[in-house]
């Protein structure tokens, strides 16, 4: 069905579409619309889920574990400090390999206070076994989410999702997008490991040397797994629902010498810039990363790059300029720009493409 | 691409209003974004929204700077912020006026939405509902159709006396 | 391993040999006690354990349709090591805030697929009056059908008896070398603040009143929550025979007190009845405790002040005068 929305309702209307049996919820800027508006999927009875509002991030997540543990879809929905107070239990839900799907509305951090978008809260959670996807219109927020369960869910997979929305941006902008009727899309979940009253078991006991490090490289398999999963979920979403996704976007790449890469809104701006540049006479690309965890290598056959980073990772750099580089070798001209909602247009981006100075970093609005 | 600055104050509704014309001109089958633009909400402080309406899907997340229209739903805003700031030369301005506001150098449209809302008891929250007489006026201008402006006020509220503000501000709205 | 099974086993034998026409009545409510055992012999608990002795009665008044909730605690390694475990049920080891979170969400998954499931946080003092405290008022303030409870072994025992908030006044702790300063903090009377259907008080040393009460919690659905008391040999610094006669002294000076509140209304229960008249008094517990080496005689007479405050309070509370 055709319909008008917020990114955030979008992912609400998703949520709704995957019918998970249990959702935590607790309220921060700016992703509070997307657990209010389940709150009214869930009273007006279009979602039969329980509906639990607990007291912290901390505990949302918590509370999806114990959720996830007997074996029921769960949700959940975050953003900044929210995320990094839960960040004890990414790490636990992930270990535990529970298929948990959540929206993080990207904020920045404090001090100062800011609520304007910044991909610094998720990129923080790099390492602690989700997988990550980042959106950039309504329509992918709603597509996103409904293929994060499939994933998630995957017996290869059995690790949770983080759909990634710029705050604000896409939290909050109102778009045309399309829901569906996911159908069996989404399989039903059969979580191998679920709590089985008749099959007791310990879960998360004591683990030694000799043996957590096989833990820990499961979750590495599970991660790897994940690429091909993806690309079979992205292709069959393709095949229903008619629209297109991959690990990566790449738009007017083909004869390109510089490539602009970024991810969420930017990495949707970015083709504007492509366009003025190619009028000038640049042949200019763009590509979006969708997917930072498992993080996907995309084909730069030597091109210029430019990559702008949402996030900085102090006494180190732009992280996904960083990974680019360590990953395909090459020597990106890193621009760090749009932290805490920073505004940054078309034409700036266009402007880092001519100023690039490959090897180098440049700050928007500090080294201009 | 058409391009909106609407300029409010909160509590006036004005993102609201984004909403509803932006979802009048999907109606109308084109493509169209409404973003508000956040800092510290406060009842009364000034308030932008930006609305973009193309034939072709809409790439851009940033704020307009080149305005074709500019909305000010609150007159003394005026003298607060530079509303015509980055307004292309042929650019337009609506002005809730009730004193018939011009704008030199700009074909401006003051219509006295207030008054309208007041005149029919379209009060919330103490304050008079502005976005659907707003609506009828935007339709009066041609930026979205009469059908769709009915379609999206009759969804949105159930109150018939909302229909009637669009119609009178239709009416007052003069080309 | 020896010392674990004798500390297991001591009590209830106690209760048999007894045979008397004025304990027929008492002897028949232990014998319903089943005998089915989740707690297996192969724990890797101390010599002595009180944790693992009001674990043993726990599941047991459980029975088998149960889950664990296991924050980090004693219990975290008295379970036993991966591959292998000590309990004969599902325990699931969650992150030490989060076991009455964790308990929230696994509730509510059981009662949507129409299961009746028991959930059952059993955490220690530390992850239940400290760092747990957040997540144990919101899941009892949102009715999470679930019992709580907390064993008390007034510090963090599990890393060597750091103080907590549980840490009586004057106790030795590793992180209070000169005796605390501070009193225990009343985790009953903030519970009761949130109004859950049953709350009670248990103590290692009387299993049948603490069997009781679980099973009696695990009637009633919605938010219940126990308070056992579990004195440590290590940690309290006495022998690892005398477990249960330093949890009888502490019910016997009136420093714990068992009662149980069901429905707002306060009952006490078991060798707490006599206690409520007579006391012995608390320096009969607390001499004999190396962790109060250092109280000073001040600080024994305000813990003293502290007991008859205390039961006071209660007996009012029972007279429903307050």
């Amino acid at each position: 069905m055709l319909t008008f929305g917020t990114g955030n309702k979008a992912v609400a209307m998703a949520v709704r579409d995957a019918k998970p049996v249990v959702v935590a919820a607790y309220p921060i800027t700016p992703q509070t619309e997307i657990v209010e508006e389940i709150a009214n999927f869930v009273t007006e009875g279009s979602l039969a889920a329980r509906y639990i509002p607990v007291e912290s991030e901390h505990s949302s997540m918590a509370a999806c574990i114990g959720a996830a543990a007997t074996g029921v879809r769960t949700f959940t929905a975050t953003s900044s400090h929210g995320l990094v107070y839960m960040c004890e239990m990414m790490h636990m839900s992930a270990g535990a390999r529970l298929p948990i799907v959540m929206a993080n509305a990207n904020r920045a951090l404090g001090p100062g206070w800011n609520i304007g978008a910044e991909h610094s809260d998720s990129i923080s959670m790099r390492d602690t076994g989700w997988l990550q996807v980042y959106v950039s219109t309504v329509q992918e927020a709603y597509d996103a989410t409904l293929m994060a369960f499939r994933i998630a869910e995957h017996t290869d997979v059995l690790l949770p999702v983080m759909i990634n929305l710029d705050g604000f941006l896409l939290t909050h902008i109102t778009q045309t997008f399309e829901t569906v009727e996911p159908g069996d899309f989404i399989p039903p979940i059969a979580t191998p490991h679920a709590i089985d009253i008749n099959n007791p078991g310990g879960y998360g006991t004591l683990t030694p040397g000799n043996t957590h490090f096989k833990f820990r490289h499961d979750i590495e398999r599970g991660m790897q797994a994940s690429i091909p999963v993806i690309v079979e979920t992205e292709a069959e979403f393709s095949r229903r629902f008619g629209r297109e996704y991959h690990l990566y976007e790449e738009y007017r790449c083909e004869d390109a010498d510089v490539v602009i890469i970024a991810m969420g809104t930017l990495g949707k701006e970015m083709e504007v810039a492509v366009d003025i540049l190619r009028e000038e006479g640049t042949r200019a690309g763009a590509i979006r990363m969708r997917w930072f965890r498992p993080f996907i290598t995309p084909e730069l056959n030597g091109k210029d790059v430019v990559v702008i980073d949402r996030d900085y990772s102090f006494g180190y750099g732009g992280v996904l300029a960083g990974e680019l580089q360590a990953k395909s070798g090459c020597q990106p001209f890193s621009v760090i720009a749009g932290l805490g909602g920073q505004e940054v247009t078309y034409d700036d981006i266009a402007e880092f493409v001519r100023i690039r100075r490959p090897g180098t970093e440049h700050w928007f609005g500090v080294d201009d | 691409m058409f391009e909106i600055r609407l300029h409010s104050r909160g509590g006036q509704g004005g993102v609201t209003a984004a909403k509803l014309i932006a979802y009048a001109a999907f109606l109308d089958g084109k493509y169209a974004t409404a973003t508000p633009l956040y800092g510290a909400e406060r009842r009364g402080a000034p308030v932008v929204s930006f609305i973009r309406i193309d034939d072709e899907p809409i790439r851009i997340y940033s704020q307009i700077r080149n305005p074709d229209l500019v909305i000010v739903l609150d007159e003394s805003i005026m003298q607060l912020v530079d509303v015509l700031n980055g307004i292309k030369p042929e650019g337009k301005v609506f002005i809730n006026s009730q004193g018939g506001t011009e704008v030199e150098g700009h074909q401006t449209y003051p219509v006295d939405l207030t008054s309208i809302s007041l005149s029919l008891d379209l009060v919330l929250a103490g304050n008079p509902i502005l976005n659907t007489p707003l609506i009828g006026a935007i339709a009066k201008m041609g930026i979205i159709s009469q059908d769709s402006a009915k379609q999206v006020i009759a969804e949105t509220f159930r109150d018939e006396r909302n229909v009637e503000a669009a119609l009178r501000a239709y009416e007052e709205l003069k080309i | 391993m020896h010392g674990v099974a004798s500390a297991l086993h001591a009590e209830p034998n106690q209760y048999f040999i007894i045979i008397h026409v004025k304990y027929l009545k008492k002897r028949l409510d232990t014998m319903a006690i089943p005998d089915e055992e989740f707690l297996l012999k192969t724990t890797s608990a101390c010599a002595g354990c009180p944790s693992s002795l009001i674990l043993r009665y726990v599941t047991k008044a459980a029975g088998a349709d149960t889950v664990l909730v296991i924050p980090a605690c004693c219990t975290s390694v008295i379970q036993g090591v991966y591959p292998t475990t000590a309990m004969n049920l599902p325990v699931y080891n969650v992150a030490f805030a989060s076991a009455a979170a964790v308990a929230s969400g696994m509730s509510e998954a059981f009662r949507a697929e129409g299961k009746k499931t028991n959930v059952i946080c059993y955490a220690g003092d530390g992850g239940t009056i400290d760092i747990g405290i957040q997540a144990l008022s919101g899941a009892l303030e949102r009715g999470t059908d679930f019992l709580y409870i907390c064993y008390d072994n007034e510090a963090y025992s599990n890393t060597g008896m750091q103080r907590s908030g549980a840490t009586p006044l004057g106790a030795v702790t590793t992180t209070t070398p000169g005796g605390k300063k501070d009193h225990k903090k009343d985790l009953d009377a903030i519970v009761a603040a949130h109004n859950p259907v049953y709350q009670a008080t248990a103590c290692a040393a009387y299993p049948q009143d603490l069997y009781n009460k679980v099973e009696k919690a695990l009637s009633i659905p919605g938010p219940k929550f126990m308070h056992i008391l579990a004195p440590c040999p290590p940690g309290w610094r006495f022998p690892s025979e005398k477990t249960v006669e330093m949890g009888k002294l502490a019910v016997k000076a009136g420093l714990w007190v068992l009662y149980e509140r069901e429905n707002g209304k306060l009952t006490i229960t078991g060798a707490s009845k006599a206690a409520m008249k007579k006391r012995i008094p608390v320096e009969d517990y607390l001499s004999v405790q190396g962790r109060f080496r250092k109280i000073t005689a001040e600080e024994t007479a305000e813990v003293q002040k502290t007991v008859e405050d205390t039961i006071a309070r209660l007996q009012r509370e029972v007279d429903g005068i307050c």
